[in-house]
């Protein structure tokens, strides 16, 4: 096969019909659909609306609402850890506040709980990776404040309401947007570098679904630098954490109340016993679980654990029966499918294009609405084929340099010029191809605006929350959302400590739950939270004996 | 506790793993001296699953950000070291691979709010920057092709906003640190640059603190208090009639 430029011959022929019409295509814009035809689109393309994806859960609290198969699969799984195996009458780590997860909200809410009075050896994050390895570090596109003239709180609130399709619990949409300016100013006090005018005021963008330009930004490297700065403050405070120790259940109390947990040293197989006060769980997404079998943009780590140990003690769910896939995964070549090309370059003006050149969607549109529409253009045959079988449409990246001045591609989408450099492609000439893929977990454990969920002493912030963004979360609202929930879970979790008295440690609910599972009659051939995805070989996993 | 094979998602599909190595083609690598054939094409990270490996350390964010997945290789015979992330680079055929987990290199503990911008102030948290003897290596080294020594340059003549822009891209996997004679922990040393910069130097948004002062009066409370009380079909009404600024001004940015 002859590679031109990166791209095979076939594919070229196709990038010359973009090129051919670039120009009309900039300045023939298409416009933003109605309402009624992006619910239709959506009916017919976006796997949340289509059959086979989802089932109805038969066990626990949530019993009955119709989940993704895949997060059904893990929770109607048995419990990973077998009460008999742990001596909960040796206590190693005996502290106020757990958090569990060392990724944005985890690390935030260190910072806020011990600015509201928590001492740092009476925090203990516990994660299962290094502390900062999280899809917040791997967040491109920029975060979401409406601080802008133009712009306003009200209107930020609207546009999270709406992309969500009103099915955000309100009270959460309002912290989200009115405690996003404070965020930003707490950024600027850690020094966080964002892209700014010479002025001073903040370079924003627009973003899928938002009727204002209020996208601050980094680069494409946003959630990194976020991530930087905020681990950097906890590492010169020296706040305690467990590295490469994840969570395999949580501890309750003969009060009914959390009392920590019990985490797995990944590296010595030994488990520690860890009691707390209080916890809060910021363990992020589920993108590693592959639901409805797409790839995705997230995190080795992102495997959904916090959900299936939350369930286990009684906590529930929200829109679960959600996913969003991100419409601009890459679709080639083929080591990057499912890695994400920021929604940004679209943010700058880039025009999705399908095999023959031709514009068919607003680029802007809310991510489901998006995807849906990507989707259908490949269904209708009017999608690349990679060489490898991959659906895909084209990305007019060249666009944002024509638009914003020669070098605009260079200097704010470092990340992916590099990324695609890697393969011979270069994407400040030539388009890029594109794919929806798995992104976020919109809904998780049902939290109130003090991330207090069902369970007393368990607050969640961060992905693994629900209810933030109701069934669609819109660009630029997770490095928000950590920020905005993780303070918030710091700050209510230390207020909490002061009061709370922890009883007797148990797991029965563990043996509960294996109950339940019985009653159900379901008979678990796996077992949950699972830690890590699973990627070794076919060939290899088939030989494989667990002799050592 | 946890065994292997509670964790498989699905069982293994050995006819479709055998098509995948027929159709691609196999190639040799040498995960820390060991001959492994694995299919053409994929990256050192798949490569190494693919061969049976499954990962605890070395691996991240699978898609460049993170820093986790350092590697160090040489293809046979090369006289060249290649440095590069195991996510992102493709195995080669002779390949000889170890990666690097993990860095040991102390940061210095610091108060952001404490320090001052001044040309001294990095000299005087990392003294050792001074050693630079300005080899490159730790710039060869960079699998983000950042120039790393020329930040380091720029850091020893004070210049914390040039430092911080240089470095801006570092991912902080730390091999610069492990191959610098010099012993200097160049990836510390810029994230006190940028944080200095992001803190003191650059400008700041008039606009946001004018808002925030807004916000703090609760000047916005009742508005959004009243869309969180009106019924689905006022808010459905007002969200379908809002302006889009995209639609009607192009795109933002400059």
């Amino acid at each position: 096969m002859k590679i031109t430029d990166g791209y095979p011959e076939y594919m070229m022929k196709s990038i010359k019909l973009v090129e051919e019409k670039r120009e009309k295509n900039m300045s023939q814009p298409v416009k933003p659909m109605s309402m009624k035809s992006r619910e239709e689109v959506l009916s017919k393309y976006h796997p949340d609306y289509m059959k086979g994806t989802k089932r109805e859960l038969k066990v626990g609290i949530d019993k009955g609402t119709i989940l993704y198969n895949g997060i059904v699969d893990l929770l109607e799984a048995k419990p990973v850890l077998d009460p008999k195996d742990v001596d909960l009458s040796k206590i190693d780590y005996d502290v106020d506040l757990l958090i569990i997860g060392g990724g944005g909200a985890g690390t935030v809410a260190a910072l806020f709980a011990y600015e509201s009075g928590v001492p740092k050896d009476k925090i203990l994050i516990v994660t299962k990776l290094r502390h900062g390895d999280a899809n917040s570090m791997m967040a491109q596109g920029g975060i979401q404040a409406a601080d802008r003239p133009e712009d306003n709180p009200t209107l930020h609130y609207l546009d999270i309401y709406g992309g969500g399709h009103f099915t955000n619990k309100p009270e959460l949409a309002r912290a989200l947007a009115l405690d996003a300016p404070g965020i930003i100013s707490w950024h600027e006090e850690l020094g966080v570098m964002y892209d700014r005018h010479e002025d001073g005021e903040f370079q924003e963008l627009s973003g899928g679904g938002t009727c204002r330009n209020r996208m601050h930004s980094c680069k494409d490297y946003s959630g990194m630098e976020l991530m930087r700065n905020i681990r950097d403050k906890a590492r010169n405070l020296e706040m305690p954490v467990l590295e490469f120790c994840p969570m395999a259940e949580l501890l309750m109390d003969d009060k009914g109340q959390l009392a920590g947990g019990i985490a797995f040293n990944l590296e010595t197989f030994e488990y520690y016993v860890i009691r707390a006060k209080a916890t809060i769980l910021a363990t992020g997404g589920s993108g590693r679980l592959h639901l409805a079998n797409y790839p995705t943009t997230n995190h080795y780590g992102a495997t959904g654990d916090g959900l299936i140990m939350a369930y286990h003690v009684g906590a529930n769910l929200l829109d679960l029966d959600t996913i969003q896939i991100h419409p601009t995964g890459d679709a080639y070549p083929e080591p990057l499918v499912g890695i994400l090309s920021t929604e940004k370059i679209r943010g700058l003006g880039a025009i999705p294009l399908n095999k023959n050149g031709d514009p068919f969607v607003f680029p802007l549109e809310p991510r489901d609405v998006e995807s849906a529409m990507f989707i259908q253009e490949c269904k209708r045959g009017k999608g690349i084929v990679t060489p490898t079988g991959m659906p895909g449409v084209w990305l007019d990246s060249p666009m944002v340099d024509i638009i914003h001045g020669e070098g605009t591609i260079e200097t704010k989408l470092a990340g992916e010029v590099r990324k695609f450099k890697r393969f011979g492609i270069d994407m400040t000439k030539h388009p890029i191809l594109v794919y929806p893929t798995l992104h976020y977990q919109n809904g998780g454990v049902e939290i109130n605006e003090k991330t207090e969920t069902k369970i007393p002493g368990l607050f969640a912030a961060g992905e693994v929350s629900g209810g933030v963004h109701g069934k669609n979360r819109l660009m630029g609202n997770s490095l928000l959302d950590f920020n905005v929930f993780g303070r918030r879970s710091g700050i209510y979790a230390a207020k909490y400590v002061k009061k709370a008295k922890i009883g007797k440690l148990t797991l029965n609910h563990l043996d509960k739950y294996n109950k339940m599972l019985e009653q159900a009659k379901i008979k678990p051939a796996k077992s949950a939270p699972i830690i890590l995805p699973e990627y070794r070989g076919e060939m290899a996993i088939s030989r494989a004996l667990d002799i050592f | 506790m946890i065994k292997k094979e509670q964790v498989l998602l699905e069982k293994p599909d050995v006819k479709k793993a055998e098509d995948v190595e027929k159709k691609a083609g196999t190639i040799e690598v040498f995960v820390m001296g060991k001959s492994y054939k694995v299919p053409a094409g994929l990256t050192i990270m798949k490569a190494l699953e693919y061969a049976g490996y499954r990962y605890i350390r070395g691996c991240g964010c699978r898609a460049g950000f993170c820093g986790a997945c350092s590697t160090i290789y040489r293809i046979e015979d090369e006289q060249k070291l290649g440095f590069d992330l195991a996510c992102q680079k493709v195995v080669e055929d002779k390949m000889y691979l170890v990666q690097l987990p993990f860095v040991p290199a102390t940061k210095v503990e610091y108060d952001i709010d404490k320090l001052e911008p001044t040309e001294s102030t990095i000299l005087e948290i990392y003294p050792e920057i001074a050693r630079c003897v300005s080899c490159n290596t730790c710039t060869k080294s960079c699998p983000q092709d950042i120039e790393v020594m020329k930040y380091i340059q720029r850091a020893i003549r004070g210049e914390i906003a040039k430092c911080a822009e240089i470095s801006f891209d570092c991912i902080q996997c730390g091999l610069c640190a492990m191959r610098c004679p010099a012993d200097i922990k160049h990836y510390h040393v810029s994230q006190l640059a940028r944080r200095l910069r992001g803190k003191y130097i650059d400008t700041k948004s008039k606009n946001l603190a004018k808002r925030l002062k807004e916000v703090e009066s609760r000047k916005y409370d009742s508005e959004i208090e009243k869309l969180i009380k009106m019924d689905n079909k006022g808010i459905l009404e007002l969200y379908k009639n809002r302006k889009i600024e995209a639609e009607e001004k192009g795109p933002g940015g400059d």
